[in-house]
């Protein structure tokens, strides 16, 4: 049989018979034997102290077995704070107990936790608990936060968790020379994650083997489990966590929730299982927000469009407690600021702040969209005021393919790109002049075409371990089992990224053993290898990476053992199609499974070889990846209304090569998704007294079919010398990249009406202000 | 505590129901059918639609005892994986899915939008699917799949029409 | 997610459901399709003690063309209606109303007569009664009565239906000339504006026009004011239909939320109401 590439090749995904039957597990298709329900007592202020907690009606409800305050806790001798992760000079880390202590800090904060027989009776009786609050000032609002009191925390008497100011390159000569600064303060407005499946847990605690097992909904299992041992005080092997089939993440499973570690204690306290799944309306309140920034920016240029210099001042609201990684996200930011383009100069001051919302954290991007979007419009501005093409303006400063690795004021270096060539791409797939001239033409009806552009780079492949703030490499176990079939564990942990696809299609072609015959394991802490999961689009570009370092060392192992039988030297060996050969001389060949039964079964052996071929490897990468793009997005905006109607979306992306264009495509276009929803359709609103408005499905519009359009995409591959598979991540590029294409294509319609700028979402209502005739009784062109 | 008569993928339960139990928690809890998610608390998601009597309806949003004398399809009851249903063959095949939480009750929605509408434009299937969140495609996928599956089974209509998914006599 | 505890009773007649109201009082709570109480129980903003499913009552269901004269019952669903080449035909202002309310999955369970009864200020449907100018036929221990659209709505999920009455059906002339269209709210899919005209048209001018207004105000409301500026107005002359339906919302209390302030709404009104009034001159 001839071999056949696997890598490259549209592979349907091996993960999805089990998911298109219903038959695969998600948390809450977990069912054990003896198991309770826990429900949640939750503040319905945003700042308040507590004053009492009277479970006495709720304990006396039928089917409630405890119920638990965070002086319970205390009781019980747990006094600790929920972990955070991230690490910056000055940062404020006020104490997060896992249940409010003496003061709830943001609506929906655990108040306390009620464990029944069912979830039906564990709702019952957290109705019938009985707080006392006594409301205290709230504050909602970042820049007031900033500025003084009230305070989220008065034990800190600030609401500034941390400042970041940075100056590099010559930015007041840069700003003294410029022949135009361009201005303008952006918000880059708070959104929540929503994944299809909620916060979900369920906390088993086996008293005979003292073994504590948690089942999540996560994005992190070892992670999990070093933080709940580490809360607990219990050895770490004795903690096992599974990720099972994952319902979506989008970062906000990248987290260590108070209610995790919280049904583990209760489940240890009780000796029975006990299982919580949130509601959707507990979601939105609960779990991390995204985004959130408010930034003021000045870009300083030549009149040719050459930009000399980025100003920022930038607020990133923390919400009310440091999470795993709150105080991080906003940190790419600044450093992202530059984007594609040759900026020599830069100054930023970054402001983290507390106020009296859900904390927020990674949401797709973390902190890079927020840069893409905000150099991403600042060249739109700066083309408007030039009076310049977009393109022109963009070209002007690009670095240049032939300038790669290249380093960027902040520090970073880009690993490659071709930011001409994706430009081109998709000028020429959108018939980019066409386009424009249609513009022209429809303007004369009074109809009003955009165009939007955008050209991004973002970095992800989180990442060299001494630039981040947890580990950064990642592991994959492969074991040559004695009939030949592979077993592969990796250290990270998909949910929905399709690795149990393209991890097989890389073995299959460099062990040339069948697909079918390759298992993937993930997500279970007593059966793979420590790993450090899944986030900032780092599962192929790390995790794959590392399984790329096995298969080589199990390729090591193979030839010598090949070598041996042939009594030949291994330098002359090669594997070649999926089998070991004599290199030049195709006559002789030992499989894989061949190589791993001689190994298995200890005869034959080279001396000194020990038997058995499997291999666990870890990749740690020596930089980030930087993958880009350009997309054009093309709206007509109602006059009448406001109302804005996508009617062309052409995205180009450059990933590196690609494993399997199936699973990338279905990535972008998940990202296009989640980008153009920022842009026109979401936003987490709290109101003044810290209510979370926008708190269902009901008022905050992820988008329906109906509200998307068919994306129109294509690809340049320009590889990376960071990881050994040339590879760079994909999770979060649509997103980095549409969302300014959108807001750029919107603003381009608007053009005529004068309007250079509207934060998002661009909602009709904004719109349809900005185009009412001005009070002067102006008329626009 | 009444006592529902319910076909529920072809078999027949007798179950006693409190009166607020949802639907979705008796295909889900006491008959362990956990096929079918449950996504949302405002009938907004779809993540929990079957197909009650042939129609598709959000199980969320329906007390069990409404259920009783009806005869319901779960995504368990659609397609095995050894005897997939076209539109199951064309999720896979078209990558109309991602973490699969919303997929259960989308390809029961798409099997009751052709069977109202055995050809649908690409407009229709969006508006036929607009009671099915998905976070995770941006639609595109699953756009070509139900458009996919609706080829394939007009070209076999033999085969997998919804008549055939109900139990005899669950058709009113 | 979880409703408190209630009894169920599903009567088989409606005497025997006026009984069951009778005995319980404000604590029953009737069920039609469930697709608005059903939400709010889960999220307990609504905590009847006893459910009373009409379900189980022969005769509730329906649509009738009899002399120009459309009746249907309250317990039809939406898809049905969705879905009626009667309707199409004869009311297209309820026909569209149908096919924009809600999911497909919500229309497969949710009914006429629970959607009007509610009270929502939201409810499509409202707006299409009120341009029908339809009767309500209301059934209670003493026989049944019969109110106009008009005075049926009081309210912010107030109507005139007293907790011992059932609204059993609804009739209207047919209105061949009639169109509703709706601005929807990005995540309920509600109406922002919705909007529904039945026109009588002399030759390509209106003679006469009916315009109901939902999602503005607490509750839907005829928009006088523009009716009367519609008469003699033809609707290919732009300028004039605009005018005439500009103020659309004038003395209305209009409702102002995140995805739409009042100001907004009240302009979009006037936008939406000229689109319903050509659609409904399309035919």
């Amino acid at each position: 049989m001839a071999f056949t590439t696997m890598v490259g090749a549209k592979i349907k995904r091996r993960e999805d018979p089990r998911l298109i039957t219903g038959r695969a597990t998600y948390v809450d298709d977990v069912h054990l034997v003896g198991g309770l329900h826990a429900a949640f007592v939750r503040s319905p202020y945003a700042h308040a102290k507590i004053v009492s907690v009277d479970f006495k009606e709720a304990k006396a409800k039928p089917g409630v077995f405890a119920a638990y305050s965070a002086a319970d806790l205390k009781a019980a001798g747990f006094e600790g704070s929920m972990p955070t992760a991230a690490e910056l000079p000055g940062l404020q880390k006020p104490m997060h107990p896992p249940l409010a202590l003496n003061e709830a800090r943001f609506v929906g904060e655990a108040v306390a936790i009620v464990i029944a027989n069912d979830p039906y009776a564990a709702r019952d009786a957290a109705e019938a608990v009985v707080v006392t609050y006594e409301e205290l000032p709230v504050v909602i609002d970042m820049e007031k936060a900033a500025e003084g009191g009230p305070f989220v925390h008065s034990e800190i008497g600030t609401n500034v968790a941390y400042e970041m100011p940075m100056k590099l390159g010559e930015v007041d000569e840069a700003f003294a020379n410029a022949d135009l600064v361009v201005k303008q303060r952006i918000v880059n407005q708070r959104v929540v994650p929503c994944p299809m499946e909620v916060r979900t847990m369920l906390a088993n605690w086996e008293p005979g083997p003292a073994q504590l097992t948690l089942w999540a909904s996560t994005q992190i299992p070892h992670l999990l489990r070093t933080n709940v041992a580490m809360m607990l005080g219990l050895n770490e092997t004795k903690v096992r966590v599974i990720a099972p089939e994952v319902g979506g993440g989008f970062g906000a499973k990248l987290q260590f929730y108070a209610e995790e570690f919280l049904v583990c204690w209760a489940a240890m306290q009780l000796g029975r299982p006990v299982k919580y799944i949130e509601t959707r309306s507990e979601c939105f309140q609960n779990m991390t927000h995204g985004r959130d920034q408010v930034q003021y920016v000045e870009l300083a240029a030549k009149k040719d469009g050459t930009v000399l210099g980025l100003r920022m001042k930038i607020f990133s609201n923390l919400g009310a407690y440091n999470y795993m990684l709150t105080p991080a996200i906003a940190t790419f930011t600044p450093m992202m600021a530059p984007g594609c383009y040759k900026i020599p100069a830069l100054e930023s001051h970054l402001i983290g702040v507390f106020t009296n919302t859900v904390a927020t954290d990674a949401y797709r991007g973390a902190g890079r969209p927020e840069a893409t979007f905000l150099i991403e419009r600042m060249m739109d501005l700066l083309a408007a005021e030039l009076q310049m093409d977009p393109v022109d303006v963009r070209r002007k400063n690009f670095i240049a393919e032939s300038e790669f690795p290249y380093p960027i004021v902040t520090g970073l270096t880009y690993d490659s790109g071709n930011y001409e060539a994706s430009l081109a791409k998709v000028l020429e797939v959108s018939d980019y002049a066409g386009l424009r001239a249609k513009q022209a033409e429809l303007r004369k009806e009074g109809r009003y075409l955009g165009i939007g552009l955008s050209t991004y780079v973002e970095v992800c492949g989180m990442g060299p371990s001494a630039a981040m703030p947890a580990p950064g490499w990642d592991s994959a176990t492969i074991r040559v089992e004695p009939t030949g079939s592979v077993t592969v564990m990796t250290g990270v942990s998909p949910h929905g990224q399709g690795q149990e696809t393209t991890f097989a299609q890389i073995v299959a072609d460099d062990l040339g053993v069948p697909i079918d015959s390759i298992n993937i394991i993930h997500g279970d802490t007593d059966k793979v290898q420590y790993g450090v999961g899944t986030f900032g689009s780092r599962g192929t570009a790390v995790g794959g990476a590392a399984l790329k370092l096995a298969i080589r060392t199990i390729q090591e192992k193979a030839i010598k053992i090949a070598a041996h039988q042939w009594e030949a030297n291994p330098d002359d060996l090669e594997y070649k199609d999926g089998k070991i050969t004599v290199k030049g001389d195709p006559s002789k060949s030992l499989t894989t499974a061949e190589a791993g039964f001689i190994a298995f079964r200890g005869i034959n052996l080279p001396a000194g070889l020990e038997p058995g071929l499997d291999a666990t490897r870890r990749f740690e990468p020596p930089n980030f990846v930087y993958p880009f793009g350009a997309h054009i997005c093309v709206v007509e905006v109602d006059a009448r209304t406001g109302e804005v109607k996508i009617v062309k979306y052409v995205a180009v992306d450059d990933c590196g090569p690609i494993i399997n264009p199936l699973i990338v495509e279905g990535q972008i276009h998940g990202g296009l998704a989640q980008g153009i929803a920022q842009a026109l359709f979401e936003e987490a609103v709290y109101d003044e007294s810290g209510q979370l408005t926008s708190g269902s499905f009901m008022d905050y519009a992820i988008p329906h079919a109906e509200q998307l359009l068919s994306f129109e995409t294509d690809h340049t591959a320009t590889p990376t010398d960071v990881n050994p598979l040339g590879i760079k991540g994909v999770g979060e590029a649509g997103t980095i990249g549409s969302t300014p294409a959108v807001v750029n294509a919107v603003m381009d319609a608007l053009a005529p009406f004068g309007v250079k700028h509207i934060d998002m979402p661009l909602r009709p209502e904004k719109l349809w202000a900005a185009m009412q005739p001005k009070k002067n009784g102006q008329v626009h062109a | 505590m009444p006592q529902i008569e319910i076909d529920v993928n072809g078999a027949h339960h007798s179950v006693p129901v409190e009166p607020r139990l949802l639907l979705v928690h008796l295909l889900r809890d006491k008959l362990e059918l956990t096929g079918t998610h449950v996504g949302c608390d405002t009938s907004s998601c779809g993540a929990c639609t079957v197909l009650l009597n042939g129609e598709s309806v959000k199980s969320c949003t329906m007390f069990a005892v409404q259920a009783d004398g009806s005869a319901v399809i779960t995504i368990e009851g659609i397609g095995a994986s050894d005897a997939l249903h076209p539109m199951q063959e064309a999720f896979w095949k078209m990558h109309g899915l991602q973490c699969g939480y919303c997929t259960p009750g989308m390809i029961v929605s798409a099997v009751d939008l052709l069977r109202r509408n055995p050809d649908p434009s690409d407009d229709e299937i969006r508006a036929g699917i607009e009671g099915n969140l998905c976070r995770c495609t941006g639609y595109e996928n699953i756009i070509r799949a139900v458009r996919s599956a609706a080829a394939a089974l007009r070209n076999d209509e033999s085969r997998h029409s919804v008549a055939e998914l109900l139990p005899v006599g669950g058709s009113n | 997610m979880i409703p408190t505890k209630f009894e169920y009773a599903k009567p088989s007649s409606l005497d025997e459901a006026f009984a069951l109201l009778a005995e319980h009082g404000p604590d029953a709570k009737l069920l039609a399709g469930g697709h608005s109480l059903i939400p709010m129980m889960k999220l307990r903003l609504a905590e009847p003690e006893m459910l009373i499913d009409l379900a189980g009552i022969p005769g509730l269901t329906g649509i009738t063309v009899r002399d120009g004269r459309v009746s249907i019952g309250a317990m039809t669903k939406h898809a049905t209606l969705a879905a009626s080449e009667e309707l199409r035909q004869h009311a297209p202002v309820l026909f569209e109303a149908a096919n924009a309310l809600g999911d497909p999955q919500v229309r497969n369970r949710g009914t006429i007569g629970g959607a009007l009864a509610n009270g929502d200020p939201g409810c499509d449907y409202a707006a299409v009664m009120l341009a029908l100018d339809a009767t309500f036929t209301v059934a209670g221990k003493g026989g049944t009565r019969e109110e106009a659209a008009s005075s049926f709505m009081v309210g912010m999920f107030e109507t005139t239906l007293s907790p011992e009455e059932v609204l059993v059906g609804v009739s209207f002339a047919a209105a061949p000339a009639s169109a509703y269209v709706k601005y929807a709210h990005p995540a309920s899919g509600y109406p922002l504006v919705g909007a529904a005209v039945v026109l009588s048209m002399n030759g390509d001018a209106i003679s006469e026009a009916r315009v109901g207004v939902t999602g503005v105000g607490d509750h839907a409301f005829r928009a006088g004011s523009v009716e009367k500026a519609l008469a003699g107005v033809r609707p290919s002359d732009r300028t004039a239909l605009e005018g005439a339906c500009a103020g659309s919302a004038a003395g209305v209390d209009v409702r102002s939320e995140p995805a739409a302030g009042a100001g907004y709404r009240s302009a979009m009104c006037d936008v939406y109401v000229s689109r319903a009034v050509l659609a409904a001159t399309r035919g």
